[in-house]
């Protein structure tokens, strides 16, 4: 269980983490070694987390939303992905997939879709990869192509958070040749007919979230499901997955400070040639790097959020925070599992798992060469 | 419908409780305080009974300033308003001293409903409820499983060893619920928002008609004379199995009444 002193900018903000830390406690940490091995998805947390405000912090209050910026909403995502990266990476997969309609949607798609979106009823699925399209996003070829007052939507988009399980899915298909200005987005309910989620990946790790292919076979959509102009989807897609990047080096540093605490009062109990483990300085010392380095991802999404709330460009700096703190949680959890010996190895406890779960903090929502990518045009380009 | 909902902070379950070694009462200082658990089933099946019915529901605690920590919950959880009897002439006082205290603040606050849980964590002496309805005179169903409103009346189901038994009675009534009536809600961030906006009372003794010299631990009817820790567990049975060790094992279960 983290304890993390946090710097909160409000009592309200103190009080939504001490909220967290008690659905965490009562309803999220009793099942996660059951339910990650019975590969069992926990919809209804997600359900308990909306009702009680967590699915809405980020949007606008008018909506339906908890108006909090987002250094206060990340610090939420990093306590839910330290108990489980399921929860709070699910967490942030459905900001991204709400982000569209809550920034880009028209007035009447808002008051339909949102209070749902926020309130825990829907739960969303962000579909912009493709079998073929990855790190090139917009060479994606899924086709919308216009067919009276409706879409037909043909193709099929892979690594789908949530495939078969969300209530609705935040789309980008083609409806034109442009390559990055021919992409638009769609809002696609689940059970519209055409839709089909493959069977899931066999994964890695957080095996209790479904991740699977998703088919559109001539789905026929209406045109007022179209989020935003035609051709904006690529920008919508974009400005969705800045945003998001923060939320994945948030869910890195939760798994992070997971392992730390979980090696830490472990090294102070497990004794050998007559002493806590923890008494033995290479062992302190691997402890004391994993600490600060947590503190220092910690400290640039921070950073990068402030940079976001207070309206000021910060793509750059939210692609650092993630790719520093996802490589922090990958060597963090290594070294947690170090710590245990042989008994990190084993499913027993769970620092395995969380190492199992930073890998893939290295990949989502832009590779960390992507991220690097993005770092460095920045800086040569301007 | 004009619910109260009796509620009580309690000291965490999971941390060590003590009486203070000076005056025999609580050392409600050295552990963190909760709601008292059954009183967020209370809470619950108020909310849900307002919610059905329409009408208000307020919160009613007796404890010191800290328990406002509590009204905050229940607040938070949906309830309306609350009244916070808090005065030092109230420290100490049992069971029958509680129930002339928050008879006296019901009679003020007037109601149609009074839930509270059927018993508390800390003091677990469960009387509360009888006490308070025969101090008001209305009619109380203890226990309760399940509860219905129908128009001026109030039927439950009362938990029982064997199963449960139906009994109704004419509102104004006081319940006492257990575990099993239903699921309490988290609060939700916007009810912990919303809660600070709620009007909250403050009342002592002097402002519900009560005489401070009839309550408090000096003038209280029961006294505790004497305390000492539990002693630690003794050891347990060990049965071996030589062929007939289920049925020891079952004979020991029966002796204790778990089958």
């Amino acid at each position: 269980m983290s304890g993390v002193e946090r710097s909160l900018p409000s009592d309200e903000a103190r009080e939504l983490i001490e909220l967290v830390r008690e659905l965490i406690a009562r309803e999220i940490a009793p099942r996660v070694a059951a339910d990650e091995e019975a590969h069992a998805f926990p919809r209804d947390v997600f359900t308990k987390l909306g009702r009680a405000g967590l699915l809405s912090l980020p949007f606008a209050e008018e909506y339906g939303g908890g108006g909090q910026p987002y250094e206060v909403y990340l610090q939420v995502l990093e306590e839910l992905s330290g108990a489980w990266l399921t929860v709070g990476l699910g967490v942030s997969v459905h900001t991204l997939a709400s982000f569209p309609v809550a920034a880009y949607g028209s007035e009447a798609q808002r008051k339909r879709l949102l209070p749902d979106m926020l309130g825990g009823e829907t739960l969303g699925a962000y579909c912009l990869s493709e079998p073929e399209s990855g790190s090139d996003a917009a060479a994606l070829r899924t086709a919308a192509v216009r067919d009276g007052d409706a879409y037909r939507i043909t193709g099929t988009k892979a690594w789908i958070t949530h495939a078969g399980v969300a209530d609705f899915y935040a789309l980008m298909a083609r409806t034109a040749e442009h390559k990055s200005r021919g992409i638009s987005c769609f809002h696609v309910p689940a059970g519209t007919p055409g839709l089909a989620a493959a069977a899931p990946e066999h994964k890695m790790g957080m095996h209790a979230s479904p991740t699977a292919q998703l088919s559109l076979d001539g789905l026929r959509l209406p045109e007022d499901l179209r989020v935003g102009e035609e051709g904006q989807g690529f920008p919508i897609a974009m400005a969705a997955l800045d945003a998001g990047r923060l939320g994945i080096a948030a869910c890195s540093v939760g798994v992070a400070q997971a392992a730390l605490d979980a090696a830490v009062d472990y090294a102070k109990e497990r004794r050998q040639f007559g002493r806590p483990i923890a008494e033995f300085q290479g062992l302190s010392f691997l402890l004391a790097d994993a600490a600060t380095q947590i503190a220092a991802a910690r400290a640039l999404y921070l950073e990068a959020a402030r940079r976001k709330d207070a309206g000021r460009p910060y793509g750059p700096e939210a692609a650092m925070a993630k790719l520093f703190a996802s490589d922090v949680a990958m060597r963090v959890t290594t070294d947690a599992v170090q710590v245990f010996g042989g008994y990190g190895y084993v499913a027993d406890f769970p620092v395995e798992r969380y190492m199992r779960e930073a890998k893939v903090l290295q990949i989502v929502e832009g590779t960390n060469q992507i991220q690097r990518l993005v770092i460095g045009r920045h800086l040569t380009t301007r | 419908m004009n619910i109260v909902v009796c509620v009580k902070q309690v000291p965490d379950t999971a941390s060590e409780r003590n009486l203070k070694t000076d005056d025999k009462t609580l050392d409600r200082e050295a552990a963190d305080g909760l709601m008292n658990e059954l009183d967020e089933y209370a809470v619950e099946e108020a909310l849900q009974i307002k919610e059905a019915q329409g009408g208000e529901v307020t919160v009613l605690t007796m404890g010191p300033d800290k328990a406002a920590e509590t009204i905050r919950k229940a607040l938070s959880m949906g309830a309306d308003k609350a009244v916070h009897l808090v005065d030092d002439a109230l420290h100490g006082s049992d069971a029958l001293q509680t129930s002339a205290a928050l008879a006296q603040a019901l009679r003020k606050i007037g109601f149609d409903l009074v839930i509270l849980g059927s018993e508390s964590t800390d003091a677990r002496t469960g009387v509360l409820a009888a006490m308070l309805a025969e101090r008001l005179g209305v009619p109380q169903l203890s226990l309760a499983g399940k509860v219905e409103i129908d128009g001026g009346n109030v039927r439950v189901e009362r938990q029982t060893d064997y199963g449960h038994d139906k009994v109704e009675g004419s509102l104004p009534a006081v319940v006492s619920v257990v575990e099993k009536i239903n699921e309490p809600r988290y609060p939700s961030f916007k009810g912990i928002m919303a809660a600070k906006k709620k009007p909250v009372e403050k009342l002592a003794v002097g402002d519900i008609e009560l005489d401070a010299a009839a309550v408090g631990l000096g003038n209280a009817p029961t006294q505790v004379v004497e305390f000492a820790a539990a002693p630690p567990r003794a050891a347990g049975t060990i049965v071996t199995d030589e062929g007939e060790g289920g049925a020891q094992a079952a004979d020991f279960l029966a002796s204790k009444k778990f089958v």
